[in-house]
């Protein structure tokens, strides 16, 4: 079976100044894979994402993304791709059913498509409740889920996830998986950063960045019997003092 | 443009949920305009003032009868000693007190000079000044009265006649620079705060991944602010016309021309402090000192650009306040038209294309 590409990237790198963000970075993700990618703070991860999604613009090397080039088809990956960043940005003082529909609408969904769609997405999530209250009032891993489905309202596909389980608690994390995992099986490929090691075990794939440059990419597996180590952690400590 | 009227719907979710910025887009203006209007004001009406007088005869008692018949004054008290001067003023209700000499009568008739002294609380020194210049207009006019009979070989009769505001009235002053106030605050420190609460919020980088274009997310950020504050101009020149009786000379249409000029300037300046600022609260902070104080203190609309010094008079040329005022007291109080006001249209227009280009470039620099 030959498996299909959606991001491709050979030696992006980022220069600030005579700062290098990112340092001739190279990877392939492949359809509906779940592909982790890590770092500490300040290694890169953000800069290298902010490319691939077509709101930073590389200072060398390629990058195609859904079958689009980062330098000349950015408003093309922009309809191609989701993405939910760590704040769950949604409008506190809109409901449920309000930010559905514009975020709906900015994507170019047609109003029947938008309700149906909505409609759907407040009966899986369990929300027919709440569907008209202000996502203000809503607790975090609730804002969360609904994030993660408006990212998926106009079927990408790639959603980006940057660190999409900050501060919310164990149990609404795997819950959180769970619909990653569903969102994967049907054919969306999901690119996620985090800083919480044992959701990298669920990666199919992961990579770690250190200063700029990607030290390792394989999947966790591997990861673990190349490093001698047993869990994620381990190999992410290894890597960043080395 | 289905998407831009999705937009702007939820631009006006966000304003009329939001108390503060109600408060801020509604109540303020009729505030201010009313505390302008009626609060704050330079003329005098029913001072409270006291009188010694030393002499008590016929001439002193014409004259206090004429001041107590006017509507500026009102004779609180009277008082016998020099001493009791400063103990009146300390109590705080006189303002000012009017001491006439002995024998006032008498001085004049045999001497053709008498002395009258006006004494007033200067702590407050423009009412002190307007009491004095008022006595003084009444004195003299009570002079005339009595030398009517004579003639004198030469004689310089001055009239003087206040145009385009007969009556002095404040609120003259105060409409066109409320109203400049008022659309600056709206359109400048509201889009300013919007724009930086998607940043705070996380939402503007969620909007920057969309497929919208960034000039998409600002045009539609801004135009709610547009509408409301032309909303706001015409409530603001309704009320001036209706209730402070403030006459429209010139022509209305130019006026909301203009006002719409003015506005999108604001607005241009407001996206470009939203450039520069982060939070809600540092656009807020930068709006208000930088932009309420300049337009409150050096565009001529509480303190004459004239009477500045030399370096401030300079300065003040680069608030654009200024000259929306010197436009709008020029088409609502003198009438005159665009061929009188075409250079302060132009400047402002300059300044809107400024304020849009460095906010273009700050905005490009920032998606690098």
């Amino acid at each position: 079976m030959k498996e299909e590409t959606v991001i491709k990237v050979e030696g992006l790198t980022k220069v600030f100044g005579d700062f290098t963000a990112v340092n001739k970075i190279s990877f392939h993700v492949r359809k509906g894979e779940i592909f982790g990618f890590l770092g500490a703070n300040g290694a890169g991860k953000t800069t290298a994402m902010k490319m691939l999604i077509g709101i930073s613009s590389p200072s060398s090397g390629s990058a195609n993304v859904a079958g689009f080039d980062v330098y000349t088809q950015t408003e093309d990956i922009k309809k191609s791709i989701g993405y939910m960043s760590q704040k769950f940005a949604l409008y506190d003082d809109l409901t449920v059913k309000e930010n559905i529909r514009f975020f709906g609408g900015i994507y170019g969904l047609s109003k029947n498509r938008i309700s149906q769609k909505s409609n759907l997405l407040i009966e899986e999530l369990g929300l027919e409740k709440v569907a008209h209250s202000l996502v203000g009032s809503l607790p975090l891993g609730w804002k969360q889920k609904i994030a993660f489905s408006v990212s998926l309202l106009h079927d990408p596909k790639i959603v980006f996830l940057d660190e999409p389980t900050g501060g919310v608690d164990p149990i609404t994390r795997r819950q959180f998986w769970e619909m990653i995992y569903k969102a994967a099986n049907n054919g969306t490929t999901i690119f996620v950063t985090t800083h919480y090691m044992d959701e990298a075990e669920y990666c199919d794939r992961v990579s770690i960045m250190v200063d700029g440059n990607i030290e390792a990419l394989d999947t966790p597996k591997n990861l673990k019997t190349h490093f001698g180590s047993d869990s994620m952690n381990d190999v992410f400590l290894k890597l960043a003092r080395s | 443009m289905k998407r831009f009227i999705g937009f702007v719907q939820k631009e006006f979710y966000h304003i009329f949920r939001d108390r503060r910025s109600l408060f801020i887009l509604f109540g303020m203006p009729v505030a201010q305009i009313m505390l302008f209007g009626f609060a704050i004001t330079n003329e005098i009406n029913n001072v409270d003032i006291a009188i010694l007088d030393r002499s008590q005869d016929a001439s002193t008692k014409e004259i206090i009868s004429k001041i107590s018949s006017s509507e500026y004054f009102s004779i609180l008290q009277h008082i016998k000693e020099e001493a009791e001067i400063e103990e009146v003023f300390k109590k705080g209700k006189v303002k000012a007190v009017l001491y006439f000499e002995k024998e006032f009568s008498k001085k004049l008739i045999k001497q053709h000079t008498a002395k009258v002294q006006i004494v007033t609380d200067a702590t407050d020194p423009n009412v002190a000044n307007t009491i004095s210049n008022y006595i003084n207009s009444i004195l003299s006019h009570y002079q005339e009265e009595q030398n009517r009979a004579i003639t004198l070989d030469y004689q310089i009769v001055p009239q003087s006649r206040m145009v385009f505001n007969a009556e002095l009235k404040s609120v003259y002053m105060f409409i066109p620079g409320v109203m400049t106030v008022i659309l600056m605050l709206v359109s400048a420190m509201m889009t300013s705060i919007s724009i930086t609460r998607e940043k705070e919020l996380g939402t503007m980088e969620i909007l920057l991944v969309s497929p919208l274009n960034p000039f998409q997310v600002i045009i539609g950020k801004v135009f709610p602010y547009i509408f409301l504050s032309i909303i706001n101009a015409a409530a603001i020149v309704i009320l001036s016309i209706f209730v402070f009786h403030v006459p429209v000379n010139g022509s209305l249409f130019l006026l909301g021309l203009e006002s719409v000029l003015f506005i999108v300037t604001s607005l241009a300046l407001g996206i470009l402090i939203s450039t520069i600022s982060a939070t809600q609260q540092t656009a807020m902070m930068i709006s208000l000192m930088g932009l309420m104080l300049p337009v409150i203190l050096l565009s001529g609309f509480i303190f004459p650009i004239s009477s500045m010094p030399v370096p401030l008079q300079v300065i003040s040329n680069i608030v654009p306040a200024k000259w929306f005022i010197i436009i709008v007291k020029g088409i609502m109080l003198k009438g005159v038209g665009i061929s009188i006001v075409w250079k302060e249209t132009l400047v402002l227009l300059g300044m809107t294309l400024l304020f849009i280009g460095l906010s273009v470039r700050k905005y490009k620099i920032r998606l690098e």
